[in-house]
C-alpha cells in the first residue's frame, strides 16, 4: 500500500510565536520548529497500517528548508522516504492554496491512503483534509479515532460531539486523525541512524506541476488586514485559602451575577 | 440587500445557540438566510425567524446527512451559485470548518476559520496563538466563507419573515464516497455542550483520578455548566478525550470558565483564553493559570471546590 503522511512543521508552542510586521505571515525564524503534534499521531497510524498491510510510508512536507528537521524525525520514527516541497513561491500560501499545492505534489507520489493530523497547532484551520478530499475526489475520512482496513475497504470511527459516527468507504482515501487514536512511538537510536540514509526528494513548484500564479501570499484568497498583540488581561484578585476559599469564590460569582 | 447564508447547526430538531449567534452576525453583513439541511425544520423555523432569518432554505432530504460533510458543501455551493450571497457563515466546530473547507474549494473562495467577530465588509477577527494576538482578515477571492467560534457573539433577537423555500441538490458519486453507517451516542447527559456552554468547569492533573472528577461534575451541576478536562486529565484516562479543552482538543469561549487543579500550560490556555471571566483553584501559587484569572484561590481543590459547590447550592 502506498501511504503518504502529511507532516507540517509548526512553531513550538512553548516558544514565542509572532507574525512578521511587513507581510503579516508567521515569523518562522522567531520560534523553534517542531512537528505539528497531531501529525505525530498521523505518522504512527500510517506506520501501523503499513505494518499490518505491507507497503511503504512516504512523508510529504511543504515548508521552508528548516522543515528538514521534522522530516528527519518522521523518518526516524519509521517512515521509508520523504518528499519535501520547498519553494519561495509557496511562502504565505493560505489553506486553499496549500491544499492545491499538496494535491499537485500527491500527483507525483501517487497514493492509496493520505494520512494527516486533523489540525495544526499554529493556524488551527482544520480544513486541509476536507479540502484535499474535495480536490482529489476521494472519500473524506476525517477526525478518525479508529481506522480499520480490509483489502480496499476502509472503516473509521469519526469523532463527534455525541460520540462517534461509523463511516465506510473504499480506497484511495484521505484520513485525518485525532489525538487519542494511538500512542506515537519515540524514534529509536537505530531509527535515528537509519533516517540519515533514507531518501528525501526535495522538489520545487515546477517539479510538482504547481502553477506559480495559484500559490503564495500575493495570490492568496484571504489577507490579513492588521494585527496587534492582545491587550493583557487585567490583573485579577488572588487569595490564599484560609478555610473560606470556596465561599469567597461564591461571593465573587454573586458579585458578577453568575449565581 | 445581499443575502448572507447561515448554515444551521441542529441536533434532534433543536437549533443550537451558535446558529442564533451566526444570524446575529449575519445581520451586520446583509440579509440573513438560514440553510437547514436534513429532516425536522418545521419545529425550528419560528426560532430562526425570531433571530433574523428573512429566508429559510430547507433541504430536507435525509440523504444529505448520510455521508461525511460533502453533501452539505454541495448544497451550499449550489445556493452560492443560485443566490449569489455576499458571504456564507458556518459555526467553527470541527464539522463546520470541514464544510467551509470543501465549499471554499468548490466555489474557489477564500475561507476564514475560528473567527471571533465579524464586521461590515466581512472583516473577520481572529484570536490566534493561544489568544496572544488579535488579527483581522478578509477574503479577496470569491464568496467569503467564515467559520465563527461558538460563544463569540451575543445572540440578539430581531424578528424577520422567515420565508421558507425548499431546495435540493443532486449529489455526485464523490459526494457519497464516505457513508455514515451508524451514529453512536456515547455521552449524552443533562449538561450543556462544551463548546456552547455559558459556563465551563474543567479539571486537571490536580484532580488526581477518575473517581475525583465527581467533585468537578458536582460543581458544574451547581452552575448548570459543562464539564471540561485538561490534557493531563484526559491523557491519564480520568475523563473522555472528547471533553478535552486545549490546543489539541476543543476551544471554548464561555462567559465563565473555572479551572480546577489546572496549571495552565499553553496547551490548555490556547483552548480557553478567550473566556470572558476566568476563575482558578490551584495549590501552586506560581501556576501560570493565575496570570489569566479574574479571581483565583491558592488552595487545596478538595477543600475549596466542594465548599464552593455547597455555597452556590445554598444561594439557589
Amino acid at each position: 500500500m502506498n501511504i503518504v503522511v502529511l507532516v507540517k512543521q509548526v512553531p513550538d508552542t512553548e516558544s514565542p510565536r509572532k507574525l512578521k510586521s511587513d507581510d503579516s505571515t508567521l515569523d518562522r525564524a522567531a520560534a523553534d520548529g517542531v512537528i505539528n503534534e497531531l501529525d505525530e499521531y498521523a505518522i504512527e497510524e500510517a506506520l501501523r497500517i503499513k505494518e499490518a498491510q505491507g507497503g511503504e510510508v512516504t512523508v510529504l512536507t511543504m515548508g521552508p528548508d528548516k522543515a528538514t528537521d521534522s522530516i528527519r524525525k518522521a523518518l526516524a520514527m519509521g517512515a521509508d522516504k520523504a518528499v519535501h516541497l520547498v519553494d519561495e513561491a509557496l511562502a504565505g500560501s493560505d489553506a486553499l492554496q496549500t491544499s492545491y499545492a499538496i494535491q499537485q505534489a500527491l500527483g507525483r507520489t501517487g497514493f492509496d491512503l493520505v494520512v494527516l493530523g486533523s489540525e495544526s497547532t499554529d493556524a488551527r484551520t482544520g480544513v486541509l483534509a476536507a479540502m484535499l478530499a474535495e480536490r482529489l475526489g476521494v472519500p473524506q475520512l476525517s477526525l478518525a479515532n479508529k481506522v480499520e482496513i480490509d483489502g480496499s475497504a476502509i472503516k473509521i470511527q469519526r469523532q463527534t460531539d455525541y460520540g462517534f459516527d461509523k463511516v465506510e468507504a473504499s480506497l484511495p482515501a484521505v484520513v485525518s486523525v485525532v489525538e487519542k487514536i494511538n500512542e506515537p512511538r519515540y524514534p529509536s537510536f537505530k531509527g535515528i541512524m537509519a533516517a540519515k540514509k533514507k531518501p528525501v526528494d526535495t522538489i520545487g513548484i515546477a517539479d510538482a506541476g504547481i502553477d506559480a500564479a495559484q500559490v503564495g501570499l500575493a495570490n492568496a484568497a484571504t489577507e490579513v488586514v492588521d494585527f496587534a498583540e492582545a491587550p493583557p488581561r487585567a490583573q485579577g484578585q488572588i487569595v490564599t485559602d484560609e478555610g473560606d476559599g470556596g465561599a469567597k469564590i461564591a461571593e465573587f460569582l454573586a458579585s458578577k451575577k453568575f449565581v | 440587500m445581499a443575502e448572507i447564508l447561515v448554515l444551521v447547526d441542529h441536533v434532534d430538531g433543536e437549533v443550537k445557540k451558535v446558529t442564533l449567534e451566526l444570524l446575529t452576525a449575519a445581520r451586520r453583513l446583509g440579509e440573513p438566510a438560514a440553510v437547514w439541511i436534513g429532516p425536522g425544520a418545521d419545529g425550528a423555523k419560528d426560532k430562526l425567524a425570531e433571530y433574523g432569518a428573512a429566508k429559510i432554505y430547507v433541504a430536507a432530504d435525509e440523504e444529505l446527512t448520510s455521508y461525511v460533510v460533502a453533501p452539505k458543501a454541495a448544497l451550499l455551493a449550489q445556493l452560492v451559485a443560485d443566490k449569489s450571497p455576499a458571504a456564507v457563515l458556518v459555526s467553527a466546530t470541527a464539522e463546520g470548518k470541514e464544510v467551509a473547507g470543501r465549499l471554499a474549494v468548490k466555489t474557489g473562495s477564500g475561507v476564514l476559520t475560528d473567527v471571533v467577530d465579524v464586521a461590515e465588509g466581512a472583516v473577520a477577527e481572529h484570536s490566534i496563538f493561544g489568544g496572544g494576538i488579535i488579527a483581522h482578515a478578509k477574503v479577496k477571492t470569491g464568496t467569503p466563507i467564515v467559520a465563527v467560534r461558538p460563544n463569540s457573539i451575543a445572540p440578539e433577537a430581531a424578528p424577520a419573515a422567515g420565508a421558507e423555500e425548499a431546495v435540493s441538490v443532486t449529489l455526485s458519486d464523490a459526494d457519497k464516497a464516505a457513508k455514515i453507517t451508524e451514529k453512536v451516542v456515547q455521552e449524552k447527559g443533562e449538561r450543556p455542550d462544551l463548546t456552547e456552554a455559558a459556563i465551563v468547569v474543567s479539571g486537571g492533573r490536580g484532580v488526581g483520578g477518575a473517581e475525583n472528577f465527581k467533585i468537578i461534575e458536582d460543581l458544574a451541576d451547581s452552575l448548570g455548566a459543562a464539564v471540561g478536562a485538561s490534557r493531563a486529565a484526559t491523557d491519564a484516562g480520568w475523563y473522555p478525550h472528547s471533553f478535552q479543552v486545549g490546543q489539541t482538543g476543543k476551544t471554548v469561549s464561555p462567559q465563565l470558565y473555572i479551572a480546577v487543579g489546572i496549571s495552565g500550560a499553553i496547551q490548555h490556555r490556547a483552548g480557553m483564553q478567550t473566556s470572558k471571566t476566568i476563575i482558578a483553584i490551584n495549590k501552586d501559587s506560581e501556576a501560570p493559570i493565575f496570570e489569566l484569572v479574574d479571581y483565583g484561590v491558592v488552595g487545596d481543590l478538595f477543600q475549596v471546590a466542594p465548599q464552593l459547590t455547597e455555597e452556590i447550592n445554598k444561594r439557589r
